[in-house]
């Protein structure tokens, strides 16, 4: 391959372009944050991440999106099973909607998400009256990322699921499984790679996650402050080194997370030959 | 489906996993959507046609469509780009060059925005160099093309990649021997192929920039009638208790992440091209 002529014209043209654009647009100015975060020193770095403050939101961060990206597995699993195997009025219209969450800008989706469920609104009443609060508090977060999240499981594990052959389902029914067992001992474990593909995209995106959180948040230091927010605060105050290490050490998390992902799709995609 | 298929479920059991997740969609999808609408005209339509035609939000909308109507061609020329390397070509660096191009994705909205804050902001990297020469970077509309640039930037090219090498080069060979141009073979072989699958990378990274709050409202300053896009200025409202005004100009977001759903839907059912997620 390495050795035979380049037929199609255009190489170095298009390798240019897109060399140059991806330099201007993402490597220089990535490269500046974490020349900018590693210009603070590693004594400083530490004394910043392990403020109170940055270990409650990171706790917060990193808790209410583990939960959201386990809980959008478990509902993503359930959608997308019945979008794939069963038949029923409005399939097509509600299979169209899963990808809504990609489509509604965040701040929307946050506005409206506090409005739903403030103390006053149409489910939060309700859950005030079982005495729980849902906007303004760590619930809310995890709210607002399971809206999120969801749409990555149920558009990783669809193509997979309308792959799976129903010939490995009849052969272990002929041999008396029933169909709980099939699930559980067939057809879950062909679905693993993707549902935890599904989780890691729930999650990464959850991580990094602003607009849609923030309003339902309420935002209250060492309570209900995510990490995002906390740049944004830090950088209201022109503390640009503070909020350039929180973020080389969020992305640090974000990448090695993208490099798993990119194992397991490999993995599925191997398995899928 | 008379007797029951051993490979299927009971009546009963289809039921109740249907009505979970029509239940599911109904509270996560369908509630908020419909919340939108609801809020937005709670005072009724005087109050929302007058949140629509205040200075603020026609300038938020003028700017909107200005900063996507910069950001998505550029994306779209990259993305073409891109994907006519990765696909016609095999080179060094080439598995390198892939990852790169889905970085964004990995890269929270914020800091999407705080690392142009970096470069050109008052106390960045070339912030006093600007200052002296009177050049408006962050705070401006350059910096919130640039932090909506980097938001949307894989987008066409994420679903140029996958549809181009799925339908090899032969095609793209054959025009080479029959003598023609680089460009020719462009306009007249490649994009026929890959029109709708264009249209649909234009089409995401269109909604994304008009939607895009986090990177945007790092580098906007939040300057109402000047630096506030759409969703910036919702932010605004609602931060002022003007909830109807913020549901009003929020219905516009609303729509068109609605018309993108539904132009989506029709491009996947002409060209046959099925969606994973992004």
């Amino acid at each position: 391959m390495a050795c035979k002529k380049r037929v199609i014209p255009g190489f170095s043209l298009s390798l240019g372009v897109t060399v140059i654009y991806l330099g201007l647009i993402i490597m220089i100015p990535l490269a500046a944050l974490f020349l900018k975060a590693a210009g603070v020193g590693p004594a400083e770095w530490w004394e910043i991440l392990t403020t109170r403050r940055v270990l409650q939101a990171a706790k917060l961060t990193f808790g209410a999106s583990a939960a959201a990206a386990m809980v959008s597995v478990v509902l993503g699993l359930l959608v997308t099973w019945v979008l794939v195997r069963y038949e029923f009025p409005g399939k097509r219209l509600l299979d169209g909607m899963v990808d809504l969450p990609f489509a509604l800008p965040t701040a929307v989706a946050g506005i409206t998400l506090t409005q739903i469920y403030a103390p006053n609104g149409w489910i939060g009443i309700h859950l005030e009256k079982l005495g729980i609060q849902a906007a303004y508090n760590s619930l809310g977060v995890f709210i607002a990322l399971t809206f999120i999240g969801f749409p990555f499981v149920v558009r990783t594990v669809q193509p997979v699921m309308e792959d799976l052959g129903k010939d490995i389902e009849e052969a272990a029914a002929t041999l008396g499984a029933d169909r709980w067992t099939v699930f559980w001992r067939v057809i879950l474990p062909m679905l693993t790679p993707a549902l935890v593909t599904g989780f890691a995209l729930a999650f990464a995106r959850a991580i990094g996650e602003y607009g849609s959180v923030i309003f339902i948040s309420g935002n209250l230091p060492m309570k209900t402050e995510i990490l995002p927010l906390l740049i944004v605060s830090q950088l209201e105050q022109f503390k640009y080194g503070a909020a350039s290490v929180i973020a080389a050490a969020m992305l640090t998390v974000s990448f090695l997370l993208l490099l798993l992902i990119n194992l397991l799709q490999r993995r599925m995609d191997w398995q899928h030959r | 489906m008379n007797p029951r298929s051993p490979i299927t479920e009971s009546r009963a059991v289809r039921f109740v996993l249907i009505t979970g997740a029509i239940f599911v969609l109904t509270l996560f999808l369908l509630l908020p959507l419909f919340a939108v609408f609801a809020e937005a005209l709670r005072r009724g339509w005087e109050v929302f046609f007058a949140a629509l035609e205040d200075d603020a939000a026609q300038s938020a909308i003028r700017l909107t469509l200005l900063a996507a109507g910069i950001s998505v061609p550029l994306n779209t020329v990259f993305g073409i780009s891109a994907a006519w390397l990765i696909t016609k070509f095999r080179f060094k660096g080439r598995a390198l060059l892939l990852s790169l191009i889905d970085l964004p994705f990995a890269v929270s909205p914020v800091i999407a925005g705080l690392v142009w804050v970096l470069l050109f902001g008052a106390k960045g990297w070339f912030g006093p160099w600007l200052a002296e020469r009177d050049i408006e970077i962050i705070f401006a509309l350059p910096g919130i093309i640039l932090a909506t640039v980097f938001v949307t930037f894989p987008f066409v090219a994420r679903e140029l990649i996958p549809l181009m090498d799925s339908q090899g080069n032969d095609q793209e060979e054959a025009a080479v021997t029959l003598g023609a141009s680089g460009w020719n073979i462009f306009w007249r072989v490649t994009l026929p192929n890959i029109k709708w699958g264009l249209l649909y990378g234009i089409l995401l990274c269109n909604a994304r920039a008009m939607g895009e709050f986090g990177a945007v409202s790092v580098v906007s300053g939040h300057i109402r009638g000047e630096t506030n896009t759409l969703p910036l200025h919702v932010e605004v409202l609602y931060n002022e208790y003007q909830f109807s005004a913020a549901f009003a100009c929020a219905t516009l977001l609303a729509l068109l992440a609605l018309v993108t759903l539904g132009l989506k839907g029709l491009i996947e059912r002409w060209s046959g091209h099925s969606s994973t997620g992004n």
